[in-house]
């Protein structure tokens, strides 16, 4: 067999999570986690419901919310349908993992590799999401998540702490352009 | 213009794409009789009423679910927002 010599690389291609310091905040490119969607099958509502309870241990959140438990944080993208966060290092085969839980109640596509995650955090991050984003996230308490426009991107937003700690997912294939919009609004506000 | 998502609440109209009137949802039996005719009609013919319109939107840069919204095509009001899918639902379609 040929011998492989591969290197990890980050979203934005380099060897290790780029970090970006303003006064008031940090921009850190997340690399240490495994995503995962999650969609209930309309033909069976109560297994889905059983299956939910069991593996995670905690309830699906409703509209614009996220609930995390153990490993977990379930992320709400849509009617009947989460994103799933673990962390990589334990559960880089995170679509087989929840299959194994939820069987034909739910759809799981494998996410990890489609996204480009940054966490901004601060307590500047809100000055900063006033320039980029038409979401008012003076009003997402801690745990709120919605999906949303950021410099013509579609991403998900998800408040870990309000007012402190915010993550953006937007697609890996424009992982700079993302990258650049929120270096660039850090630069303007901050 | 902000659309009142029904789920979300409040969001403005540039996270939604527009498709047109909502009597797409209505899509004709294909094996009835006479369904030339009637597909003709759910194709081409519209109603085109100043005031009231049902028109289907999509939250693309959203949670992706299509809404029915009630607009005045006078004033550009909008009465009233429902989940396309209850809708359907609600006019006797399984989806």
């Amino acid at each position: 067999m040929a011998e492989h010599r591969l290197k990890p690389i980050t979203q934005l291609g380099g060897d290790a999570p780029r970090r970006d310091s303003f006064p008031g905040l940090t921009i850190t490119e997340r690399t240490d986690t495994a995503l995962a969607s999650l969609s209930a099958r309309q033909s069976k509502p109560a297994e889905f419901q059983t299956a939910a309870k069991v593996f995670f241990g905690f309830d699906l959140p409703g509209p614009a919310r996220s609930a995390s438990g153990g490993d977990y944080t379930a992320i709400w993208t849509g009617p009947e349908q989460w994103f799933i966060e673990a962390p990589f290092a334990t559960h880089e085969d995170i679509a087989p993992i929840l299959k194994r839980g939820f069987g034909d109640s739910a759809s799981i596509t494998e996410q990890t590799d489609g996204w480009a995650g940054f966490d901004l955090e601060g307590e500047r991050a809100l000055s900063v999401f006033e320039i980029l984003s038409n979401l008012d996230l003076g009003k997402l308490p801690t745990g709120g998540a919605s999906r949303t426009v950021i410099e013509h991107l579609g991403c998900i937003l998800v408040c870990r702490v309000a007012g402190r700690h915010y993550t953006v997912y937007g697609g890996r294939s424009s992982a700079a352009s993302l990258h650049h919009a929120l270096v660039t609004a850090a630069k303007s506000a901050l | 213009m902000i659309i009142n998502h029904p789920l979300l609440g409040p969001r403005d109209s540039q996270e939604f794409v527009y498709l047109g009137d909502a009597n797409l949802i209505d899509r004709p039996d294909w094996a009835a009789e006479g369904a030339v005719d009637t597909f003709h009609d759910y194709l081409y013919q519209r109603t085109n009423p100043a005031g009231l319109h049902q028109e289907l939107w999509f939250h693309e840069q959203g949670d992706r679910s299509w809404l029915v919204v009630t607009r005045n095509t006078l004033t550009h009001e909008i009465t009233k927002v429902e989940l396309a899918r209850d809708v359907a639902r609600s006019r006797g379609r399984s989806k």
